[in-house]
């Protein structure tokens, strides 16, 4: 009886000892904290690891990075957090964790309404919320966001909860365009013409639009691409959906999202995080966002994935992400208001 | 109330108990304090458009899964213990394994397979010759009843574990005396088995009420808005991590008044097994019977594991991936046992530990803490895993302090940035889990034999090693083998608390799901059945095994 209690601290011990991370602060590493998924994000790692020999070390979470990296302290072996949400980057300036970035190469190649005013975050890549549409029931191949509370789709969209990160940045768009009232209104209006109850993710909305469910959802452009290229068991959904390209009516354009990056303040290897936030940027990185991520490259010149070209000339909305990241919690509400997800 | 200890051993057991508690208490207590931080502005918005809904979804899911887990899960414990028929020893295993399977994968298969591009609903347009799916009417996985079916046949193991632990030690005497009152079998079993079973079923039910409670995967993914769910939009969407603090204490007083409210339903009763008779000869069944009791038994299983393990493995052949096998699955199979391991080790020793004080001590306090100790699993993965970081850096700040004015060096982060977290996290998560069935194996124990132990001149730890242990083999058995199943499938606190470059097999798998292309995970998946299989079937042979050398008839 006394033989467990030992052996299970014996075992905790070493358990410790095998897999500290005192290994992070050694020369040539750079430690990431990551929302964006291991798989996708780890060629890049290794090509940057090719290019420069600096060793990355990751771990990915889907949420609380920010708290983990304030309760670490001043011992965070934290250098980089790179996000797929915008609303991440400015949680992580709010929570004290970001030390301003200053590169004449980043300034150069990301727009300024792309990145933080003061320097605190950078966007790398890009990707948008855009409508997929029956092939056979949909016959217009353009469409605004606001048409999407139009009467004439009562009973004809799908979509996932409007809780959801993406929908909540797009919703924070309209918010920001057009003031809460009115994006009040809105919400109202697509809740009304849902099919049914909001559920499942962007793959389902293609799925439900091909069993006939529905006609249009919003779904990111990544997905639908990667169904018809990749996904040998989901393509008969691609095939009977297409993406159109909405627009804002104010502003023309169409909503995007980011993934960026965030120094940290307490960095143990900053001069490699410099390195690997500046080669993100690179156009070896930008090649493989765009081919391999299937999202829009930040950089100018770099050729953006064929299939995802074949949705047409995106014209991206020029609202300052940053003020999208302010509406978030104004857009949740409504979405509670009006019982979006009921 | 009797005094077994003499006071110093009192004492300990007393520190012991409270050192216990302090595990989970600490991410409770790391919780409160968020919570206390924050104001009561988000609450307005979220009594008039939030709670109500999400209470509403809560209730129905819990009430719902209850019903299922708890007729699944007693009927075929039932059937098991008290009867043969055919199939019946291989069952006797296979009950228990869709436990292996993580709950919000489960949910994933379901929906491929019943929806509209799926094999079921395929075979039927072909058989009615419909055109597409809004010609006819076909349920939607993707609902409240979809959640309530899915995860009821994934969870009823918890039930069925339990209570088939207590049928098989009750003693033949009380159905006998029953049977010679002219008791029916149907009188017999709802009159004196089951109820005897009440605490076993009671914390089975509870276990699985908890898993249902913290799930998120599945949850969202169905479209059923939990309040767990609420505490996650809370934080992250609503900007309000206090806010979503006070969320979670909240569900901890629901949770802890509930289990509260049972533990005084049971009273004064008594359910120790009287005289430690054997229990008594399965019965045979034979014809129609046999067959229907049968084929309910395999009903369960087919649902939990086997149609969903049949997927997984169509799905691993189907895209290659043992072909092209990521060598780097390997080291994450090994990271998950090592984790999974430990933490099994760990919960056991500590669990049991606290309720064998309580047993020896009778004393109020450690009762508490034991009590206290059991909240770990009423908290969702990564706010448990938020509320450990706090303590777990202080812990790491002040070694560093140490080392720093002693050896002039800094250590970094020894236990908050290593494998140590994970199993201090699983621990307090799980350790519920042996203590509740501590409880109802001690329960089963009459005092007589502590009693007459104690009087041939026993000491107490004595007492515990050559009396209880032996009797509790079963519960310890089921425990340690519900703890490193749900070790191997905990998530959100393994993405949050693991060291760098650390993987386990969820967190492989999670990777593909969270792209809503989980089934490039399938190899991952299996695999964690595979490692959790194995235990399932060694554990309960083992218990059986256990039973025939205590001289006791072995099921046949």
């Amino acid at each position: 009886m006394t033989a467990i209690p030992v052996c299970a601290v014996a075992c905790a011990v070493a358990v410790a000892a095998l897999t500290t991370s005192g290994a992070a602060f050694a020369q040539g590493e750079v430690n990431v904290y990551s929302y964006r998924e291991q798989k996708l994000i780890q060629p890049m790692f290794d090509a940057f690891t090719k290019e420069t020999g600096v060793k990355v070390n990751v771990i990915s979470a889907s949420s609380g990075l920010e708290q983990r990296i304030v309760t670490e302290g001043a011992n965070s072996p934290a250098d980089v957090l790179l996000t797929v949400d915008v609303a991440r980057l400015q949680d992580a300036v709010n929570a004290g964790i970001t030390q301003p970035i200053k590169s004449d190469a980043l300034d150069k190649t990301v727009p300024a309404e792309y990145r933080d005013p003061t320097g605190a975050w950078y966007g790398i890549s890009m990707r948008a919320r855009v409508v997929y549409a029956s092939k056979e029931r949909v016959k217009q191949d353009s469409i605004s966001y606001e048409e999407l509370a139009d009467p004439k789709w009562k009973g004809k969209i799908c979509i996932r909860s409007g809780q959801h990160m993406y929908n909540n940045a797009l919703f924070a768009a309209y918010v920001a365009h057009y003031g809460e009232a009115e994006a009040e209104k809105w919400l109202g209006g697509v809740k009304a013409n849902l099919a049914q109850k909001p559920s499942g993710g962007d793959r389902e909305v293609a799925r439900d639009i091909a069993a006939g469910k529905c006609d249009i959802g919003l779904g990111n452009t990544y997905y639908w691409a990667l169904m018809n290229d990749k996904e040998a068991d989901k393509k008969a959904w691609a095939e009977a959906t297409k993406v159109i390209l909405p627009t804002f009516k104010k502003s023309g354009g169409t909503h995007v999202n980011l993934s960026g990056v965030v120094l940290v303040k307490s960095a143990p290897n900053k001069a490699n995080a410099m390195k690997l936030i500046e080669w993100l940027v690179s156009e070896n990185a930008q090649h493989m966002y765009a081919d391999i991520n299937y999202e829009y490259p930040m950089r100018k010149g770099i050729k953006i994935n064929p299939t995802i070209a074949s949705y047409g000339e995106i014209s991206p909305d020029r609202l300052p992400v940053a003020k999208i990241a302010e509406q978030k919690k104004a857009a949740a509400t409504l979405v509670d208001k009006v019982g979006f997800d009921n | 109330m009797p005094q077994f200890f003499l006071r110093p051993g009192h004492r300990l057991a007393i520190l012991f108990a409270l050192a216990v508690a302090s595990v989970a208490l600490a991410p409770i207590a790391s919780l409160v304090r968020i919570a206390a931080i924050g104001d009561a502005e988000i609450w307005p918005h979220l009594v008039a458009y939030v709670l109500p809904a999400s209470l509403r979804d809560t209730l129905l899911l819990l009430a719902g899964v209850g019903t299922i887990t708890v007729i699944a899960g007693t009927g075929t414990a039932f059937a098991v213990a008290t009867y043969r028929f055919p199939g019946r020893d291989t069952l006797v295993w296979l009950l228990p394994l869709p436990l292996a399977i993580p709950t919000y994968i489960v949910a994933y298969v379901y929906v491929d397979i019943l929806d509209a591009f799926g094999p079921v609903q395929g075979a039927l347009r072909a058989l009615f010759g419909w055109r597409s799916a809004v010609d006819y009417w076909f349920p939607d996985v993707r609902s409240l009843g979809g959640a309530i079916v899915v995860m009821g046949f994934v969870l009823y193991p918890y039930v069925y574990l339990a209570a088939r632990a207590m049928f098989q030690a009750q003693s033949a005497t009380l159905v006998e005396a029953a049977r010679l009152f002219g008791a029916s079998q149907f009188q017999c079993a709802w009159h004196v088995t089951l109820p005897l079973a009440r605490p076993a079923i009671a914390a089975g039910l509870a276990l699985a009420m908890l898993e249902t409670l913290n799930d998120i995967g599945a949850s969202e993914y169905l479209g059923v808005r939990t309040l767990t769910l609420s505490i996650f939009t809370t934080w992250l969407n609503r900007g309000s991590l206090p806010g979503a603090a006070q969320i979670a204490c909240l569900m901890l007083l629901i949770v802890a008044a509930l289990v509260a409210l049972e533990r005084y339903g049971r009273g004064a009763r008594v359910f120790a097994n009287p005289d430690h008779a054997p229990p008594a000869e399965p019965a045979t069944l034979r014809g129609t019977a046999a067959w229907s009791v049968s084929a309910c038994c395999f009903l369960p299983v087919l649902l939990g594991f086997v149609i969903p393990l049949g997927y997984l493995a169509r799905e691993v052949l189907a895209r290659g991936l043992l072909i092209g096998f990521d060598p780097a699955l390997l080291q994450h199979v090994a990271n998950t046992v090592v984790f999974a391991g430990c933490a099994t080790a760990v919960s056991l020793a500590l669990g049991f530990g606290i309720v064998a004080a309580w047993r020896l001590t009778q004393d109020r306090l450690v009762a508490s803490a034991a009590f206290v100790a059991s909240l770990g699993y009423a908290m969702p993965g990564t706010v448990l895993a938020l509320g450990l970081l706090s303590p777990l850096v202080a812990i790491d700040d002040s070694l560093n302090w140490l080392m720093h004015n002693f050896a002039g060096r800094n250590v970094g982060l020894l236990v908050a940035g290593s494998g140590a977290a994970l199993v201090i996290a699983y621990t307090a998560r799980f350790i519920a889990i042996p203590v509740g069935f501590a409880h109802a194996g001690f329960s089963r124990i009459s005092f007589d034999l502590d009693h007459v132990a104690r009087i041939l001149g026993a000491r107490p730890r004595a007492v515990t090693r050559s009396v209880h242990v032996p009797l509790l083999r079963q519960a310890i058995w089921g425990a340690a083998l519900l703890i490193f199943v749900d070790c191997l499938k905990e998530l959100p606190a393994t993405l949050l608390l693991r060291p760098l470059n650390v993987e386990t097999l969820s967190t492989y798998i999670y990777q593909f799901a969270a792209r809503g292309n989980f089934e490039e995970g399938s190899l991952a998946a299996l695999l964690i059945v595979l490692v959790g299989i194995l235990p399932v079937i060694r554990m309960v042979r083992h218990a059986d095994a256990a039973l025939y050398r205590q001289g006791e008839p072995m099921p046949a």
